[in-house]
């Protein structure tokens, strides 16, 4: 097990130790988001403007415009809805190298409740010309996709969990913005997951192999931009795509692969997610599997489009 | 003495050569915002040619010191200064709001040589300069950051977030200039939604207050040294001003917050900044 919010402030406190020019503005979050870690070294780098998210982003905005880079560091509800215009058009507009780092994405802040859940931002963040969007699935991908995203001169959003989530990938994990990550080969449906909701889809995908179905798996860390030459790849091998995110099925991944598919190939498809619907107070794998993303779900509804066509 | 007193009429020639400008952009752009571009022209004349660390050459030099207009609309005479200062060419001016230009309808720091940051909606150029300021705190550079903000804008909440974080990490590197002309888009501000008191609330967030009249030189030029020289505290300098100042028919008319000249309003208007005496009618 491993936590990416921990996997993120070790990652920005080793960018400091190497000498990079970070700034880790944050929103009272520094708790939370593990910001600890770079603190204990680099007090000077981490800048708390206390309960404020829309300044936040306008520090963070201000400070980049100085040449470094900065990590605006809250949760996806606030980053994505309270501080919307900011990022819009302070950040992305002007292309200033800012990372926005969101903590409880998705359902992950579970027990907290609606308003402290985000099924909203992939499809918000998606609209917003020049934002790259990004969701690691687990602890490796998340130390290793923050290092890659500080490389990338420009702004970036990228989603974290809360709890501990199961490892997946060790240190040799492979990321590069734009690249869908290939786990396992196959012909009779493609399923394309993203984020920490990968764990359940390759345990979803070991089934459906044991029930004799060939199912081929691609990692989708980077939602925007997307790799168009995989989905369409696998489209014409497979013949039918399931995806899979802890988000709303309207405007995220599902969103993102069928606006792909429809101009490119289009196939049957399936879009695994919230049902355009709000949760509740729970667990997180609680609402998981309440919510449409139980591991059992997935392999039914990927059962039943092998089986319709 | 003399140094001074020469100082003084060559910011108001400057003045003058800026409003004029002003209203020929306003004039090129068909629609506008001239009264709040007037309201601040003497403010950034002294700015940019009395105060800021700046080199039009290097747009970018690193050691600049750092301009935020959080009130965007008031970017008539800002690109007017631009311009002058040799940042672009002044025939760029010309093709305001229109396509392919290099200056936008608001300031925009990607497009606009010169612009150190992009601003326009309201109450967030401050959290910008905030965030400036910070940086330039962590490297220990002595570089400064100005900003300026309409009276109306600081009904947005988010200003006072800004103010408030600015404060407590004692940002002295920070001076804020509010352009309080007593205007805003509908109407006067005290009828809309009076921030009166409008001094005690920034002392009650931690900054210094300095009053003065935001269109005479020899109390903006005295301001903004006092204000670049107070520690520990960042610096608000209120500035009463005029919406529209130095052109009769605008002046607190606040139909001028955004509206098109007539062919015959222009030429008035160019006829009576052509016609101050110089230190007449400015400061």
């Amino acid at each position: 097990m491993g936590n990416t919010r921990i996997a993120f402030g070790e990652a920005v406190r080793e960018l400091a130790l190497e000498g990079k020019d970070i700034v880790a503005v944050n929103a009272d979050t520094e708790k939370s988001i593990c910001l600890d870690l770079l603190k204990e070294k680099f007090p000077q780098r981490v800048i708390n403007v206390g309960i404020a998210e829309q300044n936040m982003m306008m520090v963070a905005a201000g400070i980049a415009s100085t040449g470094k880079i900065v990590f605006a560091c809250s949760y996806a509800m606030l980053n994505s809805m309270r501080a919307l215009e900011q990022v819009r058009t302070f950040i992305a507009y002007p292309y200033l190298n800012v990372k926005i780092i969101s903590g409880l994405s998705g359902l992950s802040g579970g027990m907290e409740g609606v308003t402290h859940q985000s099924i909203e931002d992939i499809a918000i963040m998606r609209s917003i010309p020049n934002m790259v969007i990004l969701d690691p699935a687990d602890y490796n991908a998340t130390k290793i996709i923050v290092k890659k995203a500080s490389e990338y001169k420009g702004p970036v959003y990228i989603r974290l969990g809360r709890k501990d989530n199961p490892d997946i990938f060790d240190k040799n994990y492979q990321f590069k913005i734009g690249i869908a990550n290939k786990l396992e080969e196959g012909k009779d449906a493609c399923i394309i997951a993203t984020g920490l909701i990968l764990d359940r889809a390759i345990k979803a995908v070991n089934i459906l192999k044991e029930r004799g179905y060939s199912i081929e798996l691609l990692e989708m860390p980077s939602i925007k931009p997307i790799d168009r030459e995989a989905i369409i790849t696998a489209a014409r091998k497979t013949g039918k795509i399931i995806t899979i995110e802890d988000h709303n099925i309207i405007g995220g991944l599902g969103g993102a692969v069928a606006e792909v598919l429809v101009e490119n190939y289009p196939i049957k498809m399936k879009r695994i997610g919230l049902n355009d619907t709000f949760a509740e107070s729970a667990k997180y794998p609680d609402l998981l599997d309440k919510y449409g993303l139980s591991i059992n779900n997935i392999v039914i509804q990927t059962e039943e489009i092998i089986i319709n066509s | 003495m003399k140094e001074e007193k020469d100082l003084l009429l060559y910011l108001k020639s400057i003045s003058k050569k800026i409003r004029y400008e002003t209203i020929k952009l306003a004039y090129e752009a068909e629609y506008a915002h001239p009264g709040p571009s007037l309201s601040i022209t003497d403010l950034l004349v002294a700015l940019y040619y009395g105060e800021l660390n700046i080199d039009p050459n290097k747009p970018n030099w690193e050691d600049r010191d750092r301009f935020v207009l959080s009130k965007g609309h008031g970017c008539l005479s800002l690109y007017a200064i631009l311009a002058d200062l040799g940042f672009y060419p002044a025939k760029e001016n010309l093709k305001l709001r229109k396509l392919n230009s290099l200056v936008q309808g608001h300031p925009d720091m990607r497009k606009t040589p010169g612009i150190d940051f992009t601003a326009g909606s309201l109450g967030n150029g401050i959290g910008a300069a905030v965030g400036i300021a910070i940086s330039f705190k962590i490297d220990k550079r002595q570089h400064r950051v100005f900003t300026i903000l309409g009276d109306g804008e600081i009904q947005e909440g988010i200003v006072w977030e800004a103010a408030s974080i600015a404060s407590h990490l004692k940002l002295d590197n920070l001076v804020a200039i509010i352009d309080n002309n007593n205007f805003q888009a509908s109407g006067p501000v005290e009828k809309i939604n009076n921030i009166e008191l409008i001094k005690n609330k920034w002392e009650a967030f931690g900054w210094i207050v300095i009053e003065i009249n935001g269109h005479n030189f020899t109390e903006i030029l005295p301001a903004l040294k006092l204000a670049t020289s107070i520690t520990s505290k960042p610096t608000i300098i209120i500035a009463h001003t005029i919406k529209g100042k130095g052109v009769s028919f605008m002046e607190n008319d606040n139909s001028w917050h955004q509206r098109q000249l007539t062919k015959e309003q222009y030429q008035l208007a160019l006829n009576e900044i052509s016609s101050y005496e110089e230190g007449e009618k400015i400061g």
